[in-house]
């Protein structure tokens, strides 16, 4: 146990020497390799910003293996280059690079850092010890590039569904919540409150919500429309739902939802012209005279 | 995915239910379900997904493209470790909730699929099976 904690401390150290001694002759070996590199995306970065991190992350590193641990990089000492890697991969994923050509930055440093190593005459245990780490920071780089990743599609969707579900103004008296896109707990019901607000405040008499762009109803966005139609009713306007595509309606109809109480029409113009005569309204053709 | 292979997903927020049934959607279109047919097993799944993620604590589903020779078609399985269902019975009748929904989601999800298997241990979690095949 202490014998392998010494030798660990000494790999360390001697990586961090080496990394001290031979900076400069790394870093333009490294960024040679990654110019190189099959995965390089000139149009999405230019060679100084490489070169900014490529050293940004040397001497990270280098600061890191002073630690004396090599092996455990959730430790505090490692703090500062697992930060830089996070940023990194976030960065290059809003910028559209690939996981694979985002791990390259990493998987990059290992040959050159193999050859300084074996040039320095290193043992063959501290060169194995060196690329177990860089396996290990490309790992994490690529787990970062996927998080960020994921991050950022669900704040698209969120975004997707606010900008899909305005509330329009089909006519006085008339409001329309052209529903759009994936609708469950949280999102469905911020629609529906946004829904009861404007007809609030337009005062609208009948709304028509309309469900041709949502994919699929479950008993859960069945349950917000119930709620809402039941809502819109106390509030004095009546709702017409419209839009249910026929592989929905046999859907619903197979998980035993109850839309007898509720009106619905096929399409958006039908949901209107119901509307419309529900208002004591008509719309015609001008006769030609 | 070739036929007979399978994936698995995670069930433990609500964009993993969107994603899950976004896969399933693509595995039906691939294994040429009907429109009806392939809304039916979306909606079944997200029955199940969305039990899985609230009753069972989070959990995962796999995605199994079959073909056995004869038919082919989709198998889900959903599985979690929660609390379980004491009354399986009781869980499928339409209108009992104890967690304020329809009710419907279990006894929907049986209508909606060819196929429907329940296993579940007070205590030790939920499995649930369903599969739809082409005709
Ligand atoms: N995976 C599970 N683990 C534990 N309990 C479950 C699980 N799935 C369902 N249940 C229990 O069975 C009941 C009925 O489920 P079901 O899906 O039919 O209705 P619901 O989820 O309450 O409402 P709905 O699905 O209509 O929105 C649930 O309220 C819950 O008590
Ligand atoms: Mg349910």
């Amino acid at each position: 146990m202490k014998a392998s904690a010494t030798t660990e401390a000494q790999e360390s150290l001697r990586l961090s020497d080496i990394l001290a001694r031979h900076e400069t002759e790394l870093l333009s070996q490294w960024i040679d390799e990654q110019m190189s590199a099959s995965t390089l995306r000139r149009d999405l970065m230019k060679e100084s910003e490489l070169r900014e991190q490529s050293e940004q992350f040397l001497s990270l590193l280098r600061q890191a293996t002073r630690s004396e641990n090599l092996k455990d990089t959730t430790r505090p000492e490692w703090e500062g280059v697992r930060e830089f890697l996070i940023d990194l991969s976030g960065s290059r994923a809003a910028q559209g690079f690939t996981p694979s050509e985002t791990a390259t930055f990493i998987f990059s440093l290992r040959a050159p850092l193999t050859e300084l190593l074996q040039r320095a005459d290193a043992p063959p245990a501290s060169v194995r010890a060196a690329t177990v780490l860089l396996d290990k920071l490309g790992l994490f780089t690529f787990e970062g590039y996927q998080k960020s990743r994921e991050a950022v599609i669900s704040r698209q969707q969120q975004e997707m569904l606010e900008l899909s579900t305005p509330v329009v103004r089909l006519f006085e008296g008339i409001v329309a919540l052209p529903l759009i896109g994936t609708l469950d707990s949280a999102r469905t019901q911020v629609v529906m409150e946004n829904l009861l607000e404007r007809i609030v405040e337009t005062g609208a008499e009948i709304a028509i919500i309309d469900i041709t762009g949502v994919p699929t109803v479950d008993t859960l966005v069945a349950q917000h429309l119930l709620k809402a139609v039941a809502a819109a009713r106390l509030m004095g306007a009546d709702c017409i739902i419209s839009g249910i595509r026929p592989q929905i309606a046999q859907t619903i109809i197979h998980l035993g939802v109850d839309l007898q109480n509720v009106t619905t029409k096929a399409n958006l113009a039908d949901a209107l012209r119901l509307a419309l005569q529900k208002l004591g309204l008509t719309v015609g053709r001008k006769s030609e005279k | 995915m070739p036929a007979n292979e399978s994936k698995e997903l995670p069930l433990r927020t609500d964009d993993d239910i969107v994603r899950m049934r976004q896969a399933v959607r693509s595995i039906a279109i691939e294994t040429g379900l009907s429109l009806v047919d392939q809304t039916k097993l979306v909606t079944a799944a997200s029955e199940l997904g969305r039990n899985t993620r609230i009753y069972g604590g989070g959990g995962s589903v796999k995605i199994e493209k079959v073909d056995n020779g004869i038919r082919r078609g989709v198998r889900l399985t959903f599985e979690d470790h929660g609390t379980g269902i004491p009354n399986v019975e009781l869980a499928l009748k339409d209108g009992y909730t104890t967690g304020g929904g329809l009710g419907l989601g279990l006894g929907g999800s049986k209508r909606l699929c060819n196929e429907f298997e329940i296993d579940s241990r007070p205590g030790e979690g939920t499995r649930v099976m369903i599969a739809r095949w082409k005709p």
